[in-house]
């Protein structure tokens, strides 16, 4: 836009700040209430400015957990979410790196059968088909660690549709100069494919962390043992104290917590992302 | 370097259409070879059967002493110029031009060495060396293509349409620097080109091919002088020659034009009095006369190119539109006459049916 009207300027910022304001206000309470201790939190009115408890409330849900949690630190959720997370992210972009590539650029028999069975599954969410799913996770001994966690939802077609649109952007001539080039198959998309959708990648790997870190059925289902407990699927159990009142700040705390490791990942991959989504030149 | 032998080389495509008719063509040591046709000839299929980018159908190719039918392109020992460049856009120059050199293993002090020698050639800095292709214009592009194909020090250059995405003027330049190329390092080269004149000025021998089939093979001037066909002949110069239909004089020794007009033939042989034939003309060989039974063109149009003058017109009651080239600047009007006359070596006739040289 090229207008110059200091009007329609103060409006936008107006409604720009306003935004703002509903999206942080409820961050700033939650940053507030972890920094009381547990009496403050029970007396009205609630606080709107900082406390002096932060770095107590900090180390102590770090090390120790919260609430009917207490025995699994939020430090250890903390990792358990970080090791789906990455396990997702990175064996789905793994997975739909390779099967676009095959898709793309070999010529197999039912090739085309393949790529309408990936296709079906979009239809076939995990909460569709969770209970099948249950059956051959349990059945494959994989209750209770990180491969149950993460496998399930690895499998994704929309990544692969992604990266073959990717893929047929890329021009034939390149794949024959790297073929006179000696390239193999290997080499070619090791070398030219993966480096080629390198912003794609990034602004898959932003997405699929956010996916796998704001899980929360799956892993509710799959992790009877405490130590697997993930942050997100945590939280609801830790308002669910059944004799004592709900400690806030601890909750509070950990929430905080949770919101921290995604907005690292978008924050450092912003650059990547935003070209990963908008780039179509090759 | 090494001789290529194509031998009744034939395409056809998976979907059954066939693209190449039936090729033979020795190219020597060191040999400029052009292919050159309209679009969809299958110049560039030929080309990228050479390359082992498409299969053969039927025959053979040789490269050296080696039949590479079903060679990959890696193995051929070849380096081919693409069109659109086809650089790797995420590499920096002196990789794009390293990265084969690399997968053969070989030494980094060797690929350095290769790598600077290409870009001495093509006056490439090495500043410009480390930028990413799309950092770079066009005309470098080109030469950076040119760089990767020259550190492999193959046995045969194969370029596909290389000069095509660049404006007029670099066009010029660039044609110039690859023939001086070309001469330097002595390597063989297959060229492919819809453009008659790059054609023209870079080939030894030029290949015309038309929908698949070879319509001539020679050097350039046999195909300007004696063109084996009617294709070849409009294909070949510009302006194109011009055709008309007419019709050998009753002694066999001239050819009558439609709108009455005759022209003197030289040499016998051959045709019989009043067969038709397709006559042709080159438009810089309607010189203009002050002799006696002279053919009278009506202009029509008249085009100042600056160094040449282009007059459109027609003979007599003919319509078919002919086009004249003149010399520098020119004061005929439109409804001028101008009388021309051709030297009969200048006449080339057809057959009206086949388009074969009679
Ligand atoms: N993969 C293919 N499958 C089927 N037909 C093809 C294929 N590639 C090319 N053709 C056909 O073969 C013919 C020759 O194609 P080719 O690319 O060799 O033409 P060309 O002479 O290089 O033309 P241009 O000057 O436009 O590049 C064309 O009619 C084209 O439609
Ligand atoms: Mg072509």
């Amino acid at each position: 836009m090229v207008e110059n009207r200091p009007l329609l300027t103060l409006f936008s910022h107006l409604v720009l700040i306003l935004g703002v304001l509903v999206v942080a206000f409820p961050i700033w309470i939650t940053f507030v209430a972890s920094s009381h201790d547990a009496v403050r939190m029970t007396q009205v009115p609630l606080p709107l400015l900082p406390g002096s408890h932060f770095f107590d409330n900090l180390w102590q849900a770090l090390t120790e957990g919260v609430g009917n949690v207490k025995e699994v630190s939020v430090g250890t959720m903390l990792l358990n979410s970080l090791a789906m997370a990455l396990m997702i992210s990175i064996g789905k972009i793994a997975i739909s790196l390779l099967s676009a590539y095959a898709i793309v650029y070999f010529r197999f028999p039912f090739r085309m059968g393949f790529f309408w069975m990936i296709f079906i599954t979009l239809m076939l969410p995990v909460e569709v088909r969770i209970l099948p799913t249950f059956k051959v996770v349990a059945d494959l001994g994989m209750l209770n660690n990180y491969w149950g966690l993460s496998i399930p939802l690895i499998a994704s077609a929309t990544a692969t549709f992604m990266f073959r649109q990717v893929f047929l952007t890329i021009p034939d001539e390149l794949l024959e100069a790297a073929r006179i080039d000696g390239a193999g198959p290997l080499r070619f998309f090791a070398d030219i494919l993966v480096p080629m959708s390198r912003t794609n990648i990034a602004a898959l790997f932003v997405i699929m962390f956010i996916y796998g870190w704001n899980q929360y059925l799956w892993p509710l289902l799959i992790t009877q043992d405490k130590d697997m407990y993930t942050i997100v699927m945590s939280i609801k159990q830790m308002t669910e104290a059944s004799e004592e009142s709900p400690e806030w700040h601890m909750i509070m705390m950990t929430t905080l917590l949770a919101m921290i490791p995604p907005v690292v990942v978008v924050v450092t991959m912003q650059k990547l992302f935003v070209k990963g989504l908008t780039e179509t030149e090759k | 370097m090494a001789q290529v032998e194509i031998k009744g080389v034939e395409k056809v495509y998976p979907n059954g259409f066939k693209a190449i008719h039936g090729v033979d063509i020795d190219i020597a040591e060191g040999e400029f070879v052009v292919l050159v046709g309209p679009s969809g000839c299958g110049k560039s299929t030929l080309l990228r059967m050479v390359a082992g980018l498409e299969r053969v159908t039927a025959g053979t190719i040789r490269i050296g002493e080696r039949v590479v039918n079903d060679l990959e392109p890696a193995q051929r020992d070849i380096a081919m110029v693409f069109q659109n460049y086809a650089l790797y856009p995420h590499m920096s120059v002196f990789n794009n031009m390293a990265y084969g050199l690399k997968i053969r293993g070989m030494s980094k002090a060797e690929i350095a060495d290769r790598v600077q020698k290409a870009a001495e050639i093509l006056e490439l800095s090495s500043e410009q060396l480390t930028r990413r292709p799309n950092q770079l214009s066009g005309g470098q592009r080109q030469r950076v293509a040119m760089g990767r194909a020259i550190v492999r020090e193959p046995s045969v250059f194969l370029f596909d349409e290389p000069l095509s995405n660049l404006d007029a003027k670099l066009r010029v330049q660039m044609r110039v620097e690859i023939k001086k190329l070309q001469e330097r390092l002595g390597i063989t080269s297959i060229y492919v080109t819809h453009d008659q004149v790059e054609a023209m000025t870079l080939g030894h021998r030029l290949m015309v091919l038309n929908e698949g089939n070879v319509e001539q093979l020679g050097t350039p001037i046999e195909l300007y002088e004696k063109p084996a066909s009617q294709f070849v002949a409009g294909f070949i110069g510009s302006p194109s020659m011009n055709f008309m239909d007419a019709r050998i004089g009753a002694g066999g020794d001239t050819v009558e034009l439609p709108g009455g007009v005759s022209l003197p033939l030289d040499g016998a042989g051959g045709r019989e009095p009043g067969r038709a034939v397709v006559l042709g003309i080159r438009p810089e060989h309607l010189e203009a006369t002050t002799g006696s039974d002279v053919a009278s063109l009506r202009v029509d149009l008249v085009e100042l190119l600056g160094a040449d003058t282009l007059i459109h017109g027609h003979f007599g009651d003919d319509k078919a539109d002919m086009t004249v080239r003149l010399q520098g600047t020119s004061t005929l009007r439109p409804g001028d006459l101008y009388p021309c006359a051709v030297d009969p070596a200048h006449l080339h006739l057809f057959d009206p049916d086949s388009g074969r040289r009679i």
